[in-house]
């Protein structure tokens, strides 16, 4: 696609607004991922593993999946059911329900921690009955794994919302009224027809549960090896002058960071090149 | 008008209610809390804890530096918005991919990175202190940091208007003699200001509650670099429960507001699009 001559700036001005952009990503964005592997490996290869497998780091690195294999599936059942009713029936206060269910985005992590303190901490509302059953939700994993829930919400559901009004009922209908029942639908075209939005909105949040902070570091009690997650085990280091292992832990997280990266641009080509094809396809059956 | 319009579809009751109830028990009852807590506390103790200096100082530097933060995400977000859509140069598409970094990489991660590359012993630090200017324990650091955690929106709410931009009426006011600078004034730039507006909203939103990524570089100095969301949590850590909930009313109040113009806006800017579409 060659520009047009009035869309084409001149080079001088291409090439000076180019690089204070990039000199922009270079400072805020290629530095800052440069540095944590520099630093990791600053004691060398040796410290590098001893760093990444002391007890300690991998009790954190457990309790991190836990987290997140807890909040993840149960956002994927939210957003699904939340999808379903958003992008398939019409109702009043449809805008309302959209936006509390992006409401967690624009919550302070550190609020969203505390909130769970209020309510399940020893001075909170069920903070009397959980000490009485001798059960422990703050400063233990359900604390964390309700933070994490809390912040993760959105996720999937912000995905799938979008793409299945984009779809449009037409294949459900027609599946329906040729004698499917609803949960055939939901199964055969309805999810073959979401897998990649889904897909992508699961990635998302697996990103964003394993690397939350604030929340869970209101909510955790940073006991070691019992409620540390990784990016607390990270702070505890830091905080300890031990740079180079805070930084072996911290690589962990970028790594899975630039894997997340790597499969949302590969499910940003395909999601784009369906969207492409998808109106394409209509207006060929009309 | 009826509740819910008819569909031949199944599920609307199952889907819908539990929606509610997991919204409900996951999002409103525990933010209800905040509400109830600084019910019980009463509004004159509320009034003392926020207009302490100390929290008065930390709202100051919260917003002040979420803006400015804001800003320069707005300034530099529209250039490499710009930069990414209209001109083609090496490594185009890893620099695209790489705007997203601040989405995925963890807070706590973009913390202690920024912190030692900024600290005086760090690359950029040093470089800097030389020139007298200290960015970490700084406001500088915390703007850096907030800075980072906004950079994506801006970029990301731009590009794919500037992308859908019809060539058109860039011809149009060429053709009509406008100059380069005019045509970008009077023409492209209104036309992308809505799409601006949000990301600057969004990245202002997100660096307000930011907690992980500034904690390390600020120092947390009394008066200076503390952030309100740090006096949250030492308020709770002190079981100040009052205390913390009415710093916390504060910050989400603002998001609330934040939020609710963000979707005003969104609202007014799809209008006469759907005009047009239909």
């Amino acid at each position: 696609m060659s520009a047009s001559p009035s869309r084409r700036d001149p080079a001088i001005l291409q090439w000076s607004l180019t690089a204070a952009a990039l000199t922009f990503v270079g400072l805020f964005v290629v530095l800052p991922l440069i540095t944590v592997f520099a630093e990791a490996l600053s004691r060398g290869w040796p410290a590098y593993w001893a760093a990444v497998r002391e007890p300690d780091a991998r009790s954190a690195i457990r309790l991190t999946l836990l987290t997140a294999g807890i909040a993840v599936p149960l956002n994927v059942v939210f957003g699904l059911a939340a999808a379903w009713a958003v992008a398939r029936f019409e109702f009043r206060g449809k805008s309302v329900l959209t936006t509390l269910i992006e409401l967690p985005l624009a919550v302070s992590p550190v609020v969203a921690g505390l909130v769970f303190v209020f309510v399940f901490g020893a001075g909170g509302w069920l903070g009397p009955w959980l000490a009485a059953k001798n059960l422990q939700v703050i400063y233990a994993v359900p604390g964390i794994a309700l933070a994490t829930t809390f912040v993760t919400l959105p996720y999937v559901a912000r995905e799938l919302i979008p793409l299945m009004q984009a779809q449009g009922t037409e294949e459900e209908e027609a599946a329906l009224v040729l004698g499917a029942g609803g949960w055939r639908v939901f199964f055969r075209i309805t999810l073959p027809n979401i897998k990649w939005g889904l897909l992508y909105g699961v990635i998302l949040c697996t990103a964003r549960a394993v690397g939350e902070f604030g929340a869970v570091s209101v909510v955790s009690g940073h006991i070691r090896g019992e409620t540390n997650t990784l990016p607390l085990h990270i702070e505890i280091l830091y905080n300890e002058y031990r740079f180079a292992a805070a930084f072996a832990a911290a690589s962990l997280l970028t790594l899975l960071a630039l894997v997340t990266l790597a499969v949302k641009r590969s499910l940003d080509w395909k999601l784009g090149a369906l969207a492409r094809e998808a109106p394409a396809r209509r207006t060929g059956e009309a | 008008m009826r509740f819910r319009r008819s569909s031949i579809l199944p599920g609307f009751r199952p889907a819908f209610g539990f929606t509610i109830t997991y919204l409900g028990l996951i999002v409103l009852l525990p933010l209800s809390s905040i509400l109830f807590n600084s019910a019980t506390a009463g509004p004159r103790h509320m009034w003392e804890v926020v207009t302490h200096p100390r929290v008065l100082a930390a709202f100051r530097v919260s917003f002040g530096l979420s803006f400015a933060a804001a800003m320069l995400n707005g300034v530099f977000g529209f250039l490499l918005a710009w930069v990414l859509v209209r001109y083609e140069f090496a490594g185009k598409r890893l620099v695209d991919a790489l705007v997203d970094l601040p989405f995925a990489l963890p807070t706590a991660v973009a913390g202690i990175s920024l912190t030692a590359l900024y600290s005086e012993n760090g690359w950029l630090g040093g470089w800097l202190a030389a020139l007298g200017v200290r960015v970490a324990y700084t406001p500088l650091g915390i703007l850096a940091a907030l800075t980072f955690v906004g950079l994506p929106f801006v970029v990301r709410s731009v590009q794919p208007v500037l992308e859908d931009l019809e060539q058109e009426a860039e011809e149009a006011a060429a053709s009509l003699g406008a100059s380069r600078g005019q045509a970008f004034r009077r023409v492209v730039f209104p036309l992308l200001r809505p799409a601006l507006l949000t990301g600057f909203a969004l990245a202002f939103a997100r660096a307000l509650g930011e907690y992980g990524s500034v904690i390390f570089i600020s120092g947390n100095i009394p008066m200076r670099t503390e952030i309100a969301p740090l006096l949250i949590v030492s308020r709770l850590e002190q079981y100040d429960y009052a205390g913390a909930s009415a710093i916390a009313l504060v910050m989400l109040s603002a998001s609330f507001v934040l939020l609710l113009g963000l979707n005003l806006l969104q609202r007014r800017n799809r209008r006469p699009a759907e005009a047009v579409a239909k």
